[in-house]
């Protein structure tokens, strides 16, 4: 319970709070009190919040209102449909293996929930910021989900569940390649795979985040979009629960509370995956213009005078991070209400003859740029462990120094290109809104067929 | 929780015990198991709670690769290979008594000789304090520097046994010659998934 | 008491010795696997222990990786291995109409 020393860096939000670094019994009950209070019924409210979100925008991308009764614009929505759930009678098929039909769902949520638990939410709103394999960690935990799924369709002893469960795991495991592939693309860029770490490394601005890096790890990011797609069992690749083919895939047999479970999974599922993007990728807690950064590193070295200001950008830190994740998951949404689905050789042929030797190509490509063009050697983690401390903005000597003006070119040019491309697509989604809400329905056809006389 | 607290305190302990009672318990259960998708979910608890010994080791890496490999995929592979060679879900096959005696005289026999040799062994077990856990970059650079044979030839193994696999498991043609004469070939069982035209 | 050498020692023995069991009795071929499976766990249990006990650090004070590395390919092989087995099993699925290993005696006598 010593005074905090001003060079370490990783403090926790106990330590900034209180100004003192917690005993033994208190970071346990830290922990259990963070699980118990913050995380657990954040991920259910995040994922009631995603199913109305998601019914809301399919509603509104089929010019239909979506759920709007229960609440002002639907909001309880999901809450009313939990109540149903929770009431609903408890079925359980009687050739069904018992134990297994009942394990399912929970084999299917804990490691989804244990991802979460990983996270990097705000420089010191992080569970564990030591843990140095975070992004590799949040992967393989993701890969536990695969067999909660084929426990369910085994075990509802169901021929339309054991398909729906075979599809589903050939698909996950088969795009655990280009996942994993392009997420070392952008670790070989960053250099770390300690998630704190990375949110570190992108504090100096937007043209600092590592998508921005080199265009090989810019192409990558979509890779792995589309690999998180797959892996996620969504839209286009929702084939393991298809509702128009196989009644509902490998959850044909669930109902009520246990339903709930793996729905519940998918969507937090939906966010982690949009939170590794964030998080490696797309800039984790910094805004575009590096003040959460430059306010940090200012701020950092004397915790207790600055302490409500640190308290304020770790909250406004967390609020960036969601509101990243939660465009992605939108973008998710978006994409299942649009595109048809392909058959399970399409999606097959997807993964290994295309995304995979798009992986390849990009690591290859990616590493003989990382050779070849020097990067500002201020923001190398070794040295020291906030990058951006020195850092001025407003002057290219910095860059010049270590070589790395190629670096700077190349990062601005694609941050000016993924800043188009985003704008684009707000300004398209705002315009859709805007216009759909004043569009009239067709209600009947624009040019009848006249009468025979 | 600080990793400084993993050597002072009760915390270690208790989920040293914890895992380990996991991994045991579950690997008991996969002998005990009469019903092969339940041995397997038993197989699956035991490398879960392998991989939170791997995290009380230090080795955090090491538990996400026993992760992603065997859970992920190892383990799937097998439960595959369960579906495709179970006649019916429920079947069993109960081993003779006279076996079962026997094996488990061997077990214990054995059981009891490890541990009285581990008990009787003075190995060198310093327990360094507050000690942080392996950096990353230090492997990688192992792999890549110190290891780098092991490693190719890795690569090289799994590139043959690939092959291997693929080729010895492929789906036959009805006029194949290398395909076995067994009355319960899988060209007259299985549904192929292009229907030859 | 502190968790010490001994105490993961003492159940990878254990684990071992389950996966021995498991290959003994089991009649399913993919049971036999499974044990298989087992033994290479506690093996690594065995080396990782090691590593993070016995000889933690090296001469220069940065810690030694050995036993994790050694893991980390013995994990990699048991994943080939387990694939080749599976192929073979689906032959003798084909071959003998089952999965139980009580008829694969042709070569007797």
């Amino acid at each position: 319970m010593s005074m905090l020393s001003t060079a370490d860096w990783r403090l926790t939000f106990f330590e900034i709070v209180a100004g003192r670094s917690p005993g033994a019994g208190e970071q346990l009950l830290q922990s259990v009190l963070a699980i118990a209070l913050v995380f657990l019924p954040g991920v259910l409210l995040l994922a009631m919040f995603a199913i109305w979100w998601e019914r809301k925008v399919a509603g509104r991308m089929q010019s239909r209102p979506g759920p709007n009764r229960v609440g002002p614009i639907g909001v309880l929505q999901s809450l009313a449909d939990g109540m149903k759930l929770l009431l609903k009678e408890d079925l359980k098929p009687a050739v069904a293996d018992s134990i297994l039909f009942r394990l399912a769902p929970y084999v299917s949520f804990a490691p989804v929930f244990a991802a979460f638990l990983a996270l990097p939410f705000a420089p010191n709103l992080t569970f564990e910021p030591r843990l140095n394999s975070g992004v590799f960690w949040i992967l393989a935990v993701l890969g536990v989900e695969i067999m909660g799924v084929i426990l369910a369709g085994w075990a509802s002893n169901n021929k339309w569940a054991i398909y729906g469960a075979m599809r589903e795991a050939c698909q996950m495991v088969s795009y655990e390649i280009p996942l994993g592939l392009s997420i070392v693309v952008g670790v070989m860029a960053a250099g770390t795979l300690n998630l704190v770490e990375l949110g570190f490394l992108q504090g100096g601005g937007i043209h600092t985040w590592i998508i921005f890096r080199n265009p090989f790890v810019f192409l990558s990011f979509f890779v792995y979009f589309i690999a998180s797609l797959a892996s996620n069992k969504r839209a286009p690749f929702d084939l393991p629960e298809s509702e128009s083919e196989l009644v509902a895939g490998f959850h044909t047999e669930y109902s009520g509370m246990r339903f709930a479970f793996f729905f519940f999974a998918e969507y937090a599922a939906m966010f982690v995956v949009g939170s590794i993007q964030t998080a490696l990728f797309l800039g984790g807690w910094n805004d575009p213009f590096g003040f959460i950064g430059h306010y940090y590193t200012l701020w950092i070295s004397d915790p207790v005078a600055h302490r409500t200001g640190l308290i304020l950008l770790n909250l406004a830190g967390a609020a960036i991070f969601c509101g990243k994740a939660l465009a992605i998951v939108f973008v998710q949404m978006w994409l299942r209400w649009t595109l048809p689905r392909p058959r399970i050789d399409q999606v097959l042929y997807t993964c290994v003859k295309v995304l995979f030797p798009a992986a390849c190509v990009l690591l290859v490509g990616a590493a003989i740029w990382q050779m070849l063009v020097p990067s500002w050697q201020g923001a190398s983690l070794i040295e020291n462990p906030l990058p951006w401390v020195h850092y001025n903005p407003l002057s290219w000597a910095d860059w010049s120094r270590g070589g790395a003006t190629t670096a700077l070119i190349v990062q601005s040019l694609l941050a000016l290109v993924g800043v188009s491309l985003a704008g684009a697509m707000a300004l398209w989604v705002a315009y859709a809104f805007v216009t759909g809400r004043t569009r009239r329905q067709r209600l009947s056809e624009p040019h009848p067929i006249p009468e025979p006389a | 929780m600080h990793l400084a607290i993993l050597t002072t305190s009760l915390v270690p302990v208790i989920l040293f015990y914890l895992f380990a009672g996991i991994a045991g318990a579950s690997a008991l259960g996969v002998v005990l198991a009469r019903d092969i998708v339940r041995t397997a979910v038993f197989l699956l608890f035991t490398l879960v709670g392998v991989a939170g010994l791997y995290f009380l080791l230090n080795s955090e890496f090491l538990a996400a690769v026993q992760l992603v490999v065997y859970v992920g995929g190892t383990l799937i592979l097998v439960i595959f290979g369960i579906m495709l060679t179970s006649r019916a879900p429920t079947s069993r096959f109960e081993p003779r008594r006279g076996e079962v005696i026997v094996a488990i005289i061997a077990g214990v026999f054995i059981l009891a000789a490890l541990v009285t040799a581990i008990r009787s062994a003075h190995f060198r077990s310093d327990i360094p304090e507050a000690q942080k856990a392996y950096p990353v970059a230090a492997l990688g650079e192992a792999l890549l520097g110190e290891y780098l044979v092991p490693f190719e030839l890795a690569s090289v193994v799994l590139l043959v046994v690939m092959i291997g696999a693929a080729y010895l498991a492929r789906a036959r043609r009805r006029d194949d010659q290398h395909a076995p004469r067994g009355a319960a070939s899988r060209t007259q069982l299985s549904t192929p998934l292009n229907p030859e035209p | 008491m502190q968790i010490g050498l001994n105490h993961y020692l003492i159940l990878a023995a254990f684990i071992f010795v389950c996966g021995l069991l498991s290959m003994m009795v089991k009649r399913n071929a993919i049971g036999i696997l499974m044990g298989v499976e087992l033994i290479l766990n506690a093996a690594n249990i065995n080396l990782v222990a090691f590593n993070r006990f016995a000889h933690a650090v090296g001469p220069d004070h940065k810690p030694l990786l050995d036993g994790q590395i050694f893991a980390i390919f013995v994990i990699l092989l048991a994943a080939a291995e387990a694939a080749v087995a599976l192929a073979i099993f689906l032959n003798y699925y084909n071959n003998f109409t089952t999965i139980d290993v009580e008829p694969a005696q042709t070569l007797k006598g």
